[in-house]
């Protein structure tokens, strides 16, 4: 899926909870946790976004629960990556080994609003935001972090 | 190179002379651990890329204690899982209703984690291991999965702040307060993805149940794990408890750390965490005459026999408010049963308090005392985000047992006097 599509912003500690309340947990379908992601913070967010779109978060994002489920929330909602200035540690694993798209950009997450257009290379890992003409550099994951990428997930097997 | 004990128990589990903050390693596990929420993705996963046996049937454990006893059929499928999967593979260590407990109390308990060991659990608060000198992580479930095959993880290896804790804290002063306290001090994303580590002359007078309270809400100011290195405290705990050998490892005394932070114990407050963060904290004395709905007295966190020590202390010879609901859940059938041989359980029914089966249940917001809009709860649990108990207007309030206890007889934050 290419990497483009429009921003959902919100602020700093956005946590696992209000991405996909424990009331859903119940399921492990990836379509019913879909249909509540992030329900607890944004209540229309379903109903707006679309295949491709990205979310920009603040510091610490995904914080609180390990819940996978928020990752996959958030993949199966049509997300194609998400953006913030830093993000809690758990989410950050968990993202890398579903195959949800995730960027480090303090700079890139403080200048995109709600609604601006945004591509991103992966392979460079440069962040273009066409509403606003600007692009950001992220640093290069580690070979080891980019192998897991690469597979599509920890658990599958290289070709 | 020197290094902190976080780094000493990592270079040991990947076979390395040392490590340093930043390197990657795969380390081997001694236990890997999962809940009747986390499991269920992590078995699909783990079917998924090939099912088989897992790496070893003594140390893969799983735990039914979020929506257990089952709240909704959904739950109870969830559940099945978990069971059958158990079943199948042949898992020594699966806990369902009857010999369960939540998972964080239960495993020290039961003598299933030991100090020097790397543990990795699909539940944020696997980080409660720590006060038993062990490395013990959270992470998701696809890690669980391939930790359960593979019999091993890979890290990033932590830089640590330093958090001495000095003198001897005053009365009523909880583990609780020395958490919330620290993480009202660096911010919810003040350790992150950092090790704490604690040190100090005045850890000696923090009891096992308090190391463990502390160790669980490291998560809450982002860090991958808190650290007490073992002591006098942990070798009795062990002995009690666990039969694995006692691997006691010490941070050289040259290791770096990114930071220190200093807390003086007999200066301490009893703190509260205001909604709806973990880090926006005031003491007792500034929190003003808030009202509350409901009180809840358990969870990882605070649900150990000396919680409920402290919370029995108050409560004798003394009344619940009318209008406030005070639910009492003992982390563990163990812990049930030695607070009924104590006389607390007797205490809190002649209160007015209910007394429940052990389950996460309300922390979570998952049953047994989910909030409605507009209403308020002071908890001994570990999250107040926004609707984590209930409705997104619900308010949530963390403090040890002695606070919560306190505010269920006078109906509002505060403490007896």
């Amino acid at each position: 899926m290419p990497i483009k599509g429009t921003v959902h912003k919100y602020g700093d500690n956005v946590d696992t909870d209000v991405i996909i309340p424990a009331r859903y947990l119940n399921t492990t379908s990836e379509s019913e946790l879909a249909a509540h992601c992030m329900e607890d913070i944004d209540a229309d967010f379903v109903k707006k976004v679309k295949p491709g779109d990205v979310i920009v978060g603040g510091e610490n994002f995904g914080c609180g629960s390990s819940r996978e489920h928020a990752p996959l929330a958030i993949k199966s909602a049509g997300i194609s990556c998400v953006i913030a200035a830093s993000f809690a540690r758990i989410f950050f694993r968990n993202a890398i080994n579903i195959g949800l798209a995730i960027l480090e950009s303090r700079q890139a997450a403080a200048e995109t609003d709600g609604g601006d257009i945004v591509s991103v290379d992966l392979a460079t890992g440069v962040i273009t935001n066409a509403t606003k003409n600007k692009t950001y550099p992220t640093p290069p994951f580690p070979p080891e972090i980019r192998d897991i990428i690469a597979r599509g997930g920890l658990l599958k097997r290289p070709n | 190179m020197a290094m902190t004990l976080t780094q000493k128990i990592l270079a040991q589990k990947a076979g390395l002379e040392s490590v340093e903050a930043g390197r990657l390693i795969t380390a081997r596990l001694d236990l890997v651990m999962g809940n009747d929420i986390t499991s269920p993705v992590a078995i699909k996963e783990f079917e998924k890329s090939g099912g088989g046996g897992v790496f070893d049937k003594d140390k893969v454990c799983l735990v039914m204690d979020h929506f257990t006893p089952n709240k909704d059929i959904k739950s109870a499928q969830q559940c099945k899982i978990c069971r059958d999967f158990s079943r199948e593979r042949g898992l020594e260590n699966f806990f369902d209703v009857g010999d369960m407990g939540i998972e964080h109390a239960l495993l020290p308990e039961k003598g299933i984690v030991g100090a020097g060991d790397c543990v990795i659990g699909a539940d944020s608060h696997t980080c409660t291991y720590g006060a038993l000198g062990a490395f013990s992580t959270g992470v998701g479930s696809t890690d669980m999965a391939y930790g359960m095959r593979e019999g091993k993880a890979w890290f990033k290896v932590p830089a640590a702040v330093k958090v001495e804790l000095v003198n001897k804290p005053a009365k009523n002063i909880s583990g609780k307060d020395v958490i919330l306290h620290l993480i009202g001090l660096i911010g919810v994303d003040g350790a992150l993805y950092r090790s704490l580590e604690f040190v100090g002359d005045g850890v000696k007078y923090l009891s096992m149940d308090d190391r463990f309270t502390v160790c669980n809400m490291a998560i809450e100011a982002g860090a991958k794990n808190g650290i007490f290195a073992v002591d006098a405290v942990t070798r009795r705990y062990l002995k009690a408890h666990c039969k694995k050998p006692v691997v006691e490892l010490h941070a050289d005394a040259d290791a770096e750390y990114e930071r220190a932070v200093v807390i003086d114990l007999a200066a301490l407050k009893p703190t509260i965490a205001f909604p709806h963060l973990p880090s926006n904290t005031r003491t007792v004395d500034k929190a003003g005459e808030i009202k509350i709905d409901q009180v809840v007295i358990g969870s990882c966190t605070n649900g150990r026999l000396g919680d409920l020590a402290a919370a029995a202390a108050v409560l004798k010879n003394r009344r619940v408010k009318k209008g406030v609901r005070a639910i009492i859940i003992p982390a563990t059938n163990k812990i049930y049963s030695d607070a009924l041989k104590k006389g607390f359980i007797r205490t809190f029914m002649d209160s007015g308090c209910v007394v429940s089966t052990p389950t996460c249940g309300p922390c979570l917001g998952g049953h047994m005392g989910i909030l409605a809009e507009g209403e308020r709860c002071v908890a001994t649990t570990n999250r107040n985000f926004v609707g984590r108990m209930g409705h997104t207007n619900s308010e949530v309030y963390l403090a040890s047992p002695y606070i919560a206890a306190s505010s269920a007889v006078l109906g509002y934050i505060g403490e007896v006097k």
